[in-house]
């Protein structure tokens, strides 16, 4: 599972790339998505997931399980996903007031501040 | 999107979903759930709202500003953060008090209610900032 | 302060500024204010406790929520940490008091969120847990964001795009990395880290530091990475650019000293190539400057050169030159908010960024043009003022560490830099008014906390003989590292 997972990770990584190189800005928004949730499963299978008992104490015993699962990196990856998504949900807003702004979603035609000062 | 299935549908399923998310919310003392997922939950019951009677219903039902939300929430965070550190060790540690009839109850309980009220906050401050503009269901009828 | 656990001092400079961005938001029109600003002074007041402890009593260390090591996240409090923290509550501020004083009526958000990014480079350079770090970036970063996008001008909205693109990048090479770094370390917590590396020379740790180096690379704007900064930092209003240009890159440059002091220390070739990059940084960075003539992206290209002598300074890796480093960095938080802050000025007085159209500034408004010459000096390496300290520090460590072809050539970089501030002065302040255009003054007020930063400057020059001993110390226990990994146990 850990090599079919490493090979989802690096496709994530080469789409996310792929789209972030075009000028569309949601493009480059979509290829920022995909290469954060490809980091996302990177950390899930670089720490060794596996199927295991959850890392939670079962009624009536005072431990988890032997052999439970590392929460941590479930901790971790959680963590990135909600700021994730709060970035993304900025960032979205961002472009459309992006493109309604500027009349373009195209990022090489941004205006810049060089030369804007009269 | 402005039919009377999904208005009438709304009508029951937003409240389930905030009973939902406040089970969650509940839950999440001791198991699987917690002020974030309840957040989610509670903030798609608004979204919900939002699409079958308008952004401005969606408002309204709010109560308050979804800036409000998420200010009143990490005020509750940052209040349970520092009774850790009065009543506890350090900053966010937990402290209990035992409630007869319900068991312990903790600082980490006001803290998951902050964090379930800055996730509303944000889910619907969100939606309702991406809202397109002149797409309002409710204003085609009024 | 006895009787106080001296591990609140850790605690107080980040639940300060929270619970001014909380309280800022809850306010109504008339408290606002008074909310910002007691936030501001409350802060000061924290990082102070903080600097005076741990300079007195020697590095903290807290584990937050009580949970032990290496699972609880730990916040440590060294010379360095204590020191950026001081003078990030001074320039925080002295930001916040512009924008109070020169605006009638500020953006509801804009304090809490001033606030907030000062709570995200607070605990960014408090933490001792790398993922902790990650998640102080993102505070920091989504901070930024809004305050770059808040007016809604075009020029903002165009900058924020590509600062947002830029850092989501940063912050997904960061976030791999701690993947890898967590596979293979198995704890994201800094001391534990360094103690793991310690044991096990084998144990390269490369391809992360390759990720994490670009990644903080990015945030530092360093040789060859820095692509974004120079259109980026112009954009916004002058109190939010000065806080950008005086705090954001910094937190970056922080992280490198700490992977580069603490965690990657087995590799000498790691140094090595830090060393090219930051000469490189320092060179392309006053290139930069000369060639522009635009007021804010002349100083812009600046940030880019003088990180590149910082990463000098953490490269060359003696302690007289991590300690100088250390001084670089105070001193250049101070100057280069109080020049982005005083640019603002210049520009609106003028009423254009160009340099030709500028001029007059020392015969209509003196005290303006006294107020960018302190800075702009300091930055430019003369004595008496901080900056000549700054630069001689990092020269003599050149020198001393056999690395005679850097010492010259931050010599060289620092006379370019003069004659790209005197550019700015011979034009705007020295140079005759543009007949149609004469400067007026904007916002007397603006000047005051300006001033205040102007006096840090001097103060930090006059007395620089203490201030280096103790960043000389600071950078004597970054080379030791035992205080660091004795106090996050």
């Amino acid at each position: 599972m850990h090599g079919l997972m490493s090979l989802v990770v690096g496709a994530l990584f080469a789409a996310g790339v792929y789209l972030m190189l075009k000028r569309e800005i949601l493009h480059v928004l979509v290829g920022l998505t995909l290469v954060g949730n490809g980091a996302n499963l990177a950390i899930f299978v670089a720490s060794g997931a596996r199927v295991a008992p959850p890392p939670l104490v079962p009624d009536g015993l005072d431990a988890p399980l032997a052999g439970h699962a590392d929460p941590l990196p479930q901790a971790l990856i959680l963590t990135a996903i909600v700021i994730g998504f709060g970035v993304l949900g900025f960032a979205l807003a961002l472009a459309r007031r992006s493109t309604e702004t500027l009349g373009t979603d195209d990022l090489d035609r941004l205006p810049t501040t060089e030369g804007q000062g009269t | 999107m402005n039919t009377v299935i999904l208005r009438t549908a709304a009508r029951y399923l937003a409240p389930t979903l905030i009973i939902l998310s406040l089970w969650l919310l509940w839950r999440g003392h001791n198991a699987p759930g917690g002020g974030f997922i309840g957040g989610l939950v509670a903030g798609s019951a608004v979204v919900l709202h939002a699409i079958a009677f308008g952004p401005v219903a969606a408002r309204r039902a709010l109560r308050g500003s979804p800036r409000a939300w998420m200010a009143i929430g990490m005020a509750l965070a940052l209040g349970a953060a520092l009774l850790g550190f009065v009543f506890g060790e350090t900053l966010l540690d937990a402290a209990w008090v035992d409630v007869p009839g319900v068991g312990p109850l903790g600082t980490p309980l006001i803290f998951d209610v902050g964090v379930f009220a800055v996730v509303v906050g944000a889910v619907s401050g969100f939606t309702l900032a991406l809202w397109p503009e002149g797409a309002e269901p409710g204003a085609e009828e009024a | 302060m006895s009787g106080v656990d001296p591990h609140i001092w850790l605690i107080a400079p980040l639940v300060v500024p929270l619970a001014a961005a909380v309280f800022g938001l809850l306010a109504g029109r008339r408290t606002r204010r008074a909310v910002a600003l007691t936030g501001h002074v409350l802060h000061i007041a924290a990082a102070a406790g903080l600097l005076y402890t741990v300079l007195g009593d020697g590095a903290l260390a807290v584990r937050i929520g009580g949970w032990p090591g290496p699972f609880g996240i730990a916040l440590v409090g060294d010379s360095l940490s204590a020191l950026l923290v001081g003078v990030t509550a001074i320039v925080g501020a002295a930001a916040g008091l512009t924008s109070q004083l020169g605006e009638r009526l500020p953006h509801p958000l804009k304090a809490p969120l001033m606030h907030a990014l000062l709570l995200g480079v607070c605990g960014a350079f408090l933490t001792g847990d790398l993922f902790n770090l990650y998640v102080w970036f993102e505070v920091l970063l989504v901070a930024s964001f809004v305050l770059l996008t808040l007016d809604r001008a075009p020029l903002s909205i165009a900058a924020g795009v590509r600062y947002v693109a830029i850092n989501l990048v940063a912050s997904a090479l960061f976030l791999t990395a701690l993947g890898l770094l967590y596979a293979k370390a198995g704890t994201l917590d800094m001391a534990h880290i360094a103690r793991l590396v310690d044991g096990d020379t084998g144990h390269t740790l490369g391809g992360v530091a390759a990720l994490l180096t670009v990644a903080f690379g990015i945030k530092a704007g360093i040789f060859p990475l820095f692509g974004w900064l120079p259109p980026a930092y112009p954009a916004p209003p002058p109190v939010i650019a000065a806080l950008f240009a005086g705090l954001l890159t910094k937190v970056g440059v922080y992280a490198l000293i700490r992977l580069y002091t603490l965690i990657f220390v087995h590799d000498p070739w790691a140094h090595d190539l830090l060393l090219w990059l930051g000469a490189a940084t320092m060179t392309v960075g006053v290139l930069g400057a000369a060639a522009q003539v635009e007021v804010r992206r002349i100083l812009s290209f600046h940030i880019v050169s003088q990180i590149g002598y910082i990463v000098v300074g953490v490269a060359l890796y003696t302690p007289l030159a991590v300690g100088a480093a250390v001084f670089y960095l105070v001193h250049h938080i101070v100057v280069k908010t109080s020049l982005f802050l005083v640019g603002g000025v210049i520009t609106d007085a003028g009423g254009s960024e160009r340099l030709d159209r500028l001029g007059g500034l020392r015969l209509a408004w003196p005290a303006a043009a006294l107020l960018f010459a302190i800075p702009a000096l300091s930055l430019a390496g003369m004595p008496p003022l901080s900056g000549f300290f700054a630069k001689l520090g990092i020269i003599r460590a050149g020198i001393a560490a056999d690395a005679t072809w850097v010492a010259v050539l931050a010599l060289a970089v620092g006379l370019l830099t003069l004659y790209s501030m005197l550019k700015i002065a011979h034009a705007a302040v020295l140079g005759p008014a543009p007949d149609d255009a004469p400067p007026r003054p904007v916002g007397r007020a603006r000047l005051w906390p300006i001033a205040a930063l102007a006096a840090v400057t001097l103060a930090l020059g006059l007395a620089a003989g203490p201030v280096f001993e103790v960043c000389l110390a600071a950078g004597e226990a970054l080379i030791d590292r035992t205080p660091y990994l004795e106090a996050a146990r």
